[in-house]
């Protein structure tokens, strides 16, 4: 079969031996993924699907836009709360609404928290895997994996051979029993792997260290929003009220309850300096030779940037995470990205299983329309209910093809980090070349699977320390006598213009998201997100464009067709979150409630 | 090669002592007080590891997340060395057809003895392929792996009532597991998510007593979701004394003050958040300031606003529980019962005949 190349520049070539994993496990929601390699076992062309559809726009349509938050938030439980966040400022845009500046260093902290319990639990429970095998962890000295603890991580106390003889024990003992639970049918035998028994058996330690300490992470978040995972959050501000004086402050937050979260604070940036970068560091150190998963990273990311320093404004100069789009390889330019402008982001529909008027062009998000349109290419193999390979030339995944002025773009951690690192970005700068330096490896090196994986932690350690400026501010705030948390002039619906739009964003920890809002008559007219994952997971589009999961898997070089932990590493990489990539709009909402029961 | 909980704590290092003291404060976070906990060791030392397979349909996580936030017991202790945690696609390290076959290897190993846990529900329409596993409807996993099971555990609102996606229009048809299951126990542990420590406690619970939960009328342990929210609030005297929180961020919010007139759903909520608390006792939403949402009652997003003020609240004792308000509703309905505190519960089993 002939070699197809697409506009973004990969050649595909669909001759080889179709591998199909579904699921792909370790990620959140449902996906599955389909490639051929060649005789070579190298990848040649990759398709992934968004497997799972939920309808939740449309379910928003003509409810209260205060409620919103709820709702989209229910999108990730995962990313919990960015969705939330992204719907109150999204609502605030359109009704004009201004926040407290304490509002929104609390705002901060909860987002930065989830930033980082969000990478965290990636790297050690859904990521690490790809990279340790915790079987090869019991054939570890433990003596010697004390020696490498204290070599890569001098400041963890927990370090003694002692201890890591303990940790082997119990999972000697965990092995010996039989039953593996959620290590079960692991590709353990794998040449794949490559860190030595020590590194493994340190890092299998450290998956269940982090286990336990990820609980103490979130209590910031309980204390702000009152639980956790789905914190609450409000239009206008926050729901908390600070009282730190009066009568009353038990029932607030009060000093207790700050200081609480600043001992929290300050131990999440000690397990994350202390901890995870050092293990990510130690880990790079053995895969450094496999720089494969560089996709759409070295040519086309996109970021809309967050963390305002002050409340309200939404421009690049107080955003703190970095704000921009790179297209064409070229890092020496980053062009400013307009959420409102109906020419820059578009959603195409050609392999997606919905249906356009037009499918030869895209939609703008205030435009658009979702209408689901299950129906599968000619050459699919297996029947409508039972897909054994997917037919790529046809409609084939839940997820839409957003695309920033026509082209595919990566976002997440690496995206933010390429585009920091293009602008000059200096907390962003320093990090990327402490680890350059410490890994001695060239710049062309960040944009692979590692460079992912290490972008993601390089920014924990950032979040984790910047969470402590904004805490430090809430605390100078009520120093200096401003305890506001909420402002309400607008909250009673009946001050409402009639009818207004408006657009919210956040840098969620996958990726840059967004959502989309119409008010009418103080009820939702329309509602539409699009998040990173549809970003990421995007399939083809019109022109034939592949998204940044596909393009991230081809040229990689797997060693066993059958135990395909290269894919999964590389797809972990961008740590998917399907739940919130295959969303949906549609301004005729009833039509899609036709039952057809089973 | 089966081992007792106890064993495997004992192989994997773990003294006697931590043993004893691991199930006095495991009786003591059910509920049980110390007179259970030697009895909790007892079953934990003769009892084979319960295989579990922990599925997900249409849904967000959230409720996996919430598992693992569990302060007491540790997520790590209940998969290393509680219940063997066979299936969980959000953590497992197999995937592809390595996954799928362990779920055909505990239904073919394991008849009648392994836990299903449903974490997010399966939709109906498009020949259930809003929701896709391995290439098939996801409806068709739940069912091959509910055929074996011993009894299900329904994680969270989405398994239990249906949840955001089953919310009005109901695009996609998404129904709550029990809807499709109906030859097999289900415990319906309700919440958006649920209490990461109720969770655990229901898993220790099946764990220690092999036993199902006693539940309510509605499959719901009562040990957690008898009483309403309200019931226990420590906002509670206020609204007794006609204290309330007028506007957000008002005096009454920096005092803490009763959120009834800013939508609470406290009064018409039956879970455990004011007693039990959340991420180990920290605190639950009406402490942090805002509402009650309601989230682990039935249909709690079409029932208005979350902001709106639920109206006509009747005071009854709160020893009453969800199923005297039930039986009352069954038997008397009409105005006057409408007009009760338990509206939306009342509203709900008479629209469906109580079931």
């Amino acid at each position: 079969m002939s070699v197809v190349t697409t506009p973004n520049g990969f050649k595909l070539d669909r001759s080889g031996k179709r591998v199909v994993v579904d699921p792909v496990t370790r990620i959140e929601g449902h996906m599955r993924c389909e490639v051929n390699i060649d005789d070579d076992n190298i990848i040649r062309n990759a398709v992934s699907s968004g497997t799972m559809w939920r309808g939740l726009e449309v379910i928003l349509k003509g409810r209260d836009p205060r409620d919103a938050w709820a709702f989209t938030q229910r999108i990730c439980g995962v990313c919990t709360g960015t969705h939330a966040l992204t719907s109150v400022r999204c609502v605030e845009d359109a009704l004009g609404i201004d926040i407290p500046e304490n509002a929104n260093s609390i705002r901060n902290v909860m987002q930065l928290c989830l930033q980082v319990h969000d990478h965290l639990v990636h790297f050690y429970h859904l990521h690490a895997l790809d990279w340790v095998n915790p079987v090869t962890a019991l054939k570890a000295d433990p003596k010697a994996t004390s020696e490498l603890q204290k070599a890569v991580s001098p400041r963890h106390p927990k370090s003694s051979p002692g201890y890591f003889r303990d940790i082997q024990n119990r999972l000697l003992k965990f092995v010996e029993s039989g039953q593996l639970g959620p290590f079960k049918n692991g590709y353990w035998e794998n040449p794949a792997y490559l860190l030595p028994p020590e590194a493994n058996l340190m890092a299998t330690t450290h998956y269940l260290e982090a286990l336990d300490f990820q609980t103490r992470i979130m209590k910031i978040r309980t204390i702000y929003g009152g639980k956790d995972p789905h914190p609450n959050w409000m239009v206008g501000g926050v729901p908390c009220s600070l009282n730190v004086d009066e009568v009353g402050a038990v029932g607030a937050i009060n000093m207790e309850r700050l200081n609480f979260i600043n001992s929290i604070i300050d131990r999440t940036i000690d397990f994350i300096d202390n901890v995870y970068m050092p293990d990510l560091l130690a880990i790079a150190r053995f895969y450094k030779g496999w720089l494969y998963g560089g996709g759409l990273s070295g040519q086309s990311v996109l970021a809309y940037g967050d963390i305002p320093e002050h409340a309200n404004d939404y421009s690049a100069k107080n955003l703190l995470m970095p704000t921009g789009a790179i297209v064409d390889g070229n890092l020496k330019e980053v062009h400013e990205v307009d959420l409102r402008d109906p020419n820059e982001i578009q959603e195409f529909v050609p392999h997606s299983w919905y249906k356009y008027a037009d499918e030869t062009k895209g939609m703008h998000p205030w435009d658009g329309v979702t209408e689901p349109n299950y129906e599968l290419g000619s050459a699919t193999k297996g029947t409508r209910t039972h897909i054994e390979e997917i037919d790529e030339s046809g409609k084939y995944s839940w997820i839409k093809a957003p695309r920033w002025k026509g082209h595919a773009m990566e976002v997440g951690p690496l995206a933010r980090y390429v585009v920091g690192y293009a602008k000059g970005h200096e907390a962003i700068t320093e990090q990327i070349n402490m680890v350059l330096k410490t890994l001695d490896v060239p710049v062309s090196a960040l944009f692979s699977t590692l460079g992912r994986t290490a972008a993601r932690g390089l920014e924990a350690s950032w979040c984790a320390h910047l969470m402590r400026h904004f805490q430090d501010k809430v605390i100078a705030s009520l120093k200096a006598g401003d305890s506001s948390t909420a402002n309400i002039t607008q909250w009673d619906p009946k001050t409402w213009p009639k009818e207004v739009r408006g657009v919210g964003f956040t840098e969620a920890p996958r990726g840059a998201l967004a959502h989309w809002i119409k008010i009418k008559d103080t009820k939702i007219d329309l509602y539409q997100c699009i998040v990173p994952t549809t970003w990421n997971g995007s399939p083809r589009d019109n022109e034939g464009n592949i998204g940044a999961f596909e393009a991230s898997l081809m040229n990689t070089k797997v060693e066993r067709a059958n135990e395909p932990v290269e894919i999964l590493r590389t797809i972990h990489s961008f740590d998917p979150c399907l739940a919130c990539s295959t969303h949906v709009m549609s301004e005729d909402g009833e039509e899609l409630a036709t039952v057809k029961v089973r | 090669m089966r081992e007792t909980f106890y064993e495997v704590l004992r192989k994997q290092g773990v003294s006697r002592r931590s043993f004893l003291k691991f199930c006095s404060l495991t009786a003591a976070a059910l509920g049980m007080g110390p007179a259970m906990a030697p009895r909790m060791a007892r079953a934990l030392e003769t009892k084979p590891r319960t295989p579990v397979l922990w599925l997900h349909g249409l849904e967000c996580t959230c409720c996996t997340e919430a598992f693992i936030r569990s302060a007491h017991p540790l997520a790590k202790d209940v998969i290393l060395s509680m219940i063997s945690l066979d299936y969980n696609d959000t953590i497992m390290a197999a995937a592809g057809h390595e996954a799928e076959a362990i779920v055909e290897e505990i239904v073919r190993d394991y008849p009648g003895e392994y836990i299903l846990a449903c974490e997010g529900n399966p939709p109906l329409n498009e020949d259930g392929m809003y929701c896709i596993i391995g290439g098939k409807p996801y409806l068709d996993q739940l069912r091959f792996a509910a055929s074996n099971c011993k009894a299900i555990i329904s994680w969270g609102s989405c398994a239990s009532w249906g949840c955001v996606q089953a919310a009005r229009p109901n695009p996609t048809q998404a129904v709550p597991i029990h809807k499709v299951i109906r030859d097999k126990p289900i415990i319906k542990v309700p919440g958006c998510p649920p209490i990461p420590e109720v969770m655990t406690a229901v898993v220790t619970y099946l764990a220690t007593f092999d036993r199902l939960p006693e539940l309510d009328r509605q499959g719901r342990p009562k040990m957690f979701y008898s009483q309403r929210i309200h019931d226990k609030c420590y906002r509670r005297p206020h609204f007794d004394a006609g204290q309330f929180v007028e506007e957000w961020d008002d005096d009454g919010a920096r005092k803490g003050y009763c959120l009834y007139k800013m939508g609470c759903k406290g009064p018409t909520t039956y879970n455990a958040c004011s007693t039990v608390r959340w991420n180990g006792g920290m605190s639950f939403p009406i402490q942090s300031g805002h509402g009650c949402i309601g989230c682990s009652e039935d249909g709690f997003w079409d029932n208005g606003s979350f902001y709106d003020r639920l109206t006509n609240i009747h005071q009854f004792g709160i020893e009453e529980n969800a199923d005297d308000v039930g039986l009352a509703a069954a038997g008397v309905v009409g105005a006057a019962v409408a007009a009760h505190a338990g509206i939306s519960a009342i509203k709900r089993m008479t629209d469906k005949g109580g079931e």
